[in-house]
């Protein structure tokens, strides 16, 4: 065992752990912060495979954003609601659905299985080149997208006059 | 640590994803759901980057921008949640059929 591959079963343990969570905790309060640990976990796995950047990110904007305005919605739909949420009636079949998908998965990973560099550091350097140079004008309408969005959920959660 | 663990671990997270969004009812709950799913592709998106392709940072850029239109998708559909809980005071999907047929 490689201290690296230690590292990944503890992160990996992390966010499945808390993928579980997510999905089965009744108090859904407690599923957000499941989520959070998930989320958090992932982004030490970018870490690991010495992406930086990808790991800032990742914190900054789901632990930071995502989870947040999760539990501010959470708040603002009355909180004792939601304290006993109950699944679908038909959720074997989700099971069945959600096992099959993994199965397939795993098997195209085991069968196919390409040459592979080994690790190394990318810099942020040529990240943002990349990012800022050939990818520039996707990037900008990635902002704009973000912004129609706000916007949008501004228009749509705003309270009606008379309401 | 190689690719087949990683891959593994995103599909893994990815089912979980499914089931979650399949199961459950509750409208929040199938956004953090998707979430899962989404976290799930960027893994393996970064993993496929590193191991493949280190000399184009492709995966990497493409992760930033579902960062991004997962941000957008979070905030709207939040709205989307509350304003119907406003009008229907309820986050159940299955009680919003008011389109169904």
């Amino acid at each position: 065992m490689t201290p690296s591959l230690i590292a990944l079963a503890f992160l990996a343990a992390l966010a499945l752990g808390g993928g579980l969570g997510v999905v089965i905790s009744r108090n859904v309060v407690y599923a957000a912060l499941f989520l959070l640990v998930s989320l958090g976990a992932v982004a030490g796995l970018y870490l690991l495979l010495l992406t930086e950047f990808l790991a800032l990110v990742q914190v900054l904007i789901y632990g930071g954003a995502v989870v947040i305005v999760i539990v501010f919605a959470l708040m603002l739909t009355r909180l004792q609601d939601f304290a006993k949420t109950r699944d679908h009636h038909q959720w074997p079949l989700g099971l069945a659905a959600a096992l099959a998908v993994l199965g397939l998965l795993a098997a195209t990973f085991v069968v196919f299985q390409p040459a592979v560099h080994p690790l190394q550091s990318t810099g942020i350097q040529e990240l943002g080149n990349e990012l800022f140079v050939r990818w520039a004008l996707p990037f900008e309408i990635a902002s704009l997208v973000l912004l129609v969005a706000l916007i949008g959920a501004l228009i749509i959660s705003r309270a009606d006059r008379g309401e | 640590m190689t690719l087949l663990h990683l891959e593994l671990l995103s599909a893994a997270l990815f089912a979980i994803g499914l089931y979650g969004f399949l199961a459950r009812r509750n409208a929040v709950l199938l956004l953090m759901s998707v979430e899962l799913m989404l976290n799930a592709v960027n893994i393996n998106l970064v993993a496929f980057a590193v191991f493949l392709d280190p000399a184009r940072l492709l995966g990497q850029v493409i992760v930033v921008f579902v960062i991004t239109i997962a941000a957008a998708e979070v905030g709207l559909a939040l709205a989307i949640i509350l304003r119907l809980y406003r009008n229907r005071s309820t986050a159940n999907v299955d009680e919003i059929d008011l389109m169904k047929w």
